[in-house]
């Protein structure tokens, strides 16, 4: 019996090596990977919770993520790390320093791209402001014009990231502000439509910049129920084409594993969101396969 | 080969080389951050002087909650979100009443500026930065009758516990309908100017209150909210919040 066990579980390996054998021939070199990893809503959760917590003891802080960050940065160094917005807000920290802290951790985790959620206003676009000097990371919004604000400059509507030959386009969209932020913070901060912004987004970035990977960081908000007028991440993703990645942010939506839609041309986007402090990091990896033709339709999603 | 097929040669070379990168797979998930995770040690090194310094202001001890509250612990009143607005109108009412001589009549403070559990256990000055991490502060308008009723219709269709104190009494039918509405136990009156506590972010139209945009007049309290909640825990042992019946539903 026990040899009967034995030959079984070494067919079984045999067999799952033959599979790993053959999946890495036709992949060839010719595969790539890309891995996303993304925070949102962190609101200057920088310490874990503690263990007498009433709802996430012992859950989160920012050391322990940058340890994990490090561990997948060493098996794929073509990694990017992003955040959706709401970076400020929730702890003494913020009280206490403006800001400065939560930037120069994002800068010391190596953070690429954020996007500024609604909180990143309230220590007014000032006080935003003042805290850029700290950030070593880049931020995008496509809807938030700041042309005159202070801002002007230090917000692009997106950006471009080459990692492995592979072109990642990232553009950023932001909340309506008006009844939900003071307009004495936003100040000239114009609001835009998130819809429109994508579309043009997504062209500029699929057919101009040519771009193999497009992502949006989004602080809109995944879904409202409630409000079906309201737009959010799905309303977006149903409407729009050539997006791969919505991470989302501002709803404090807590997604085991992203969810499926299909754009408004029939193919598959992903939107993702973690929550909120600091609790999770969220890791989407896109594999690439240049040298022979498949269908765009044809990738896989293990989620 | 001829020179023409050498060039056919040439051209399919080029188009797979210029073959955009296809995503052939996607794998997603989601990773815990939590205790298991080593923290990185230069990270934790960089935080700790400002953790040294926020901890010292925030760790001291000032009452204790027998519960754990949260603002989704009623459909339209909540124990935590009465404790916040009662003491909006014990506070801020001596300093009002100090500056003009008259009384806030109640108090509406909004249900997403809850921004935190109360955890059951001590109450430290650190909890109220939690619950209130906002720089808001106290404002007082004065609101006619007719106001009011706006903001009733407000909260009757906002179906969210948002704060009130006990002063004002709310019931909605089954269907969601006004049945009745009531200051200080007394009908609103549309003659009369009531004095309405808030936060200067609600004051200024958030969270689409703009009903406080037509008032007789405003008084700033100069007064955070967070300073409000760390005053009134101060004075209490142990804070024992309810839910009750100042905003309800009938169910028939």
């Amino acid at each position: 019996m026990k040899r009967r066990q034995f030959i079984q579980k070494s067919t079984a390996a045999t067999v799952l090596a033959g599979v790993g054998g053959l999946s890495l021939q036709s992949f060839g070199s010719s595969t790539k990977k890309i891995t996303i990893l993304h925070t949102n809503d962190v609101h200057s959760h920088i310490d874990p919770f503690g263990p007498d917590d009433g709802r996430n003891a012992n859950k989160g802080g920012v050391a322990r993520r940058a340890t994990l960050v490090e561990s997948i940065r060493q098996e794929n160094p073509n990694t990017l790390l992003l955040d959706a917005g709401d970076i400020f807000q929730g702890t003494p920290y913020f009280n206490y320093y403006g800001g400065e802290l939560e930037f120069k951790l994002m800068s010391m985790l190596k953070y690429d791209v954020a996007t500024i959620g609604n909180h990143d206003f309230d220590n007014g676009i000032d006080g935003l402001y003042a805290q850029i000097p700290h950030a070593d990371f880049e931020f995008v919004s496509a809807n938030y014009d700041f042309s005159n604000t202070v801002m002007d400059t230090h917000v692009k509507p997106y950006k471009i990231i080459i990692k492995d030959g592979i072109k990642i386009g990232i553009f950023g969209l932001g909340i309506k502000l008006d009844g939900l932020v003071d307009k004495n913070m936003y100040k000239e901060t114009v609001y835009h439509d998130p819809i429109e912004k994508a579309q043009d987004m997504s062209r500029v970035l699929k057919e101009d910049e040519k771009c193999d990977l497009v992502i949006c960081l989004s602080h809109i908000g995944y879904e409202y129920k409630n409000r079906p007028d309201k737009v959010s991440d799905i309303k977006l993703a149903r409407a729009t084409k050539d997006i791969d990645l919505i991470i989302g942010g501002h709803t404090h939506t807590f997604l085991s594993k992203p969810t499926i839609e299909e754009n408004s041309v029939g193919k598959k986007v992903l939107v993702n969101q973690v929550g909120c402090y600091g609790l999770y990091l969220g890791k989407v990896d896109f594999y690439f396969n240049s040298g022979k033709h498949i269908k765009s339709d044809g990738a896989s999603i293990m989620v | 080969m001829t020179i023409k097929h050498t060039l056919k040669l040439c051209f399919l070379l080029l188009i797979f080389s210029c073959a955009s990168p296809n995503i052939s797979k996607i794998e997603g998930k989601r990773l815990n951050i939590d205790e298991n995770l080593k923290s990185d040690e230069a990270i934790e090194a960089f935080i700790k002087p400002y953790r040294e310094h926020v901890n010292k202001d925030m760790d001291n001890v000032i009452s204790y909650a027998p519960e754990t509250y949260t603002k989704g612990d009623g459909k339209y009143n909540t124990a935590i979100g009465n404790l916040m607005a009662d003491a909006v109108f014990s506070e801020g009412n001596p300093v009002f009443n100090k500056r003009t001589g008259k009384n806030i009549d109640f108090v509406l403070l909004n249900h997403g500026g809850i921004r935190s559990i109360i955890s059951k256990g001590d109450i430290t000055t650190r909890t109220a930065y939690e619950i209130m991490p906002f720089e808001n502060s106290v404002v007082v308008a004065e609101l006619k009758g007719e106001q009011i009723n706006e903001m009733i219709q407000y909260l009757s269709k906002a179906k969210r516990a948002h704060p009130i104190s006990s002063q004002l009494q709310l019931t909605l039918d089954k269907d969601g309908n006004i049945k009745s509405a009531t200051v200080h136990g007394e009908p609103i009156d549309t003659t009369k100017t009531y004095n309405v506590a808030t936060n200067d972010y609600l004051y200024n139209g958030g969270d689409g209150m703009v009903f406080f945009s037509k008032n007789e007049g405003l008084h700033v309290l100069n007064y955070k909210i967070r300073d409000v909640l760390i005053d009134n825990f101060k004075k209490r042992d142990t804070l024992n919040p309810k839910q009750d019946n100042r905003f309800i539903q009938l169910n028939d």
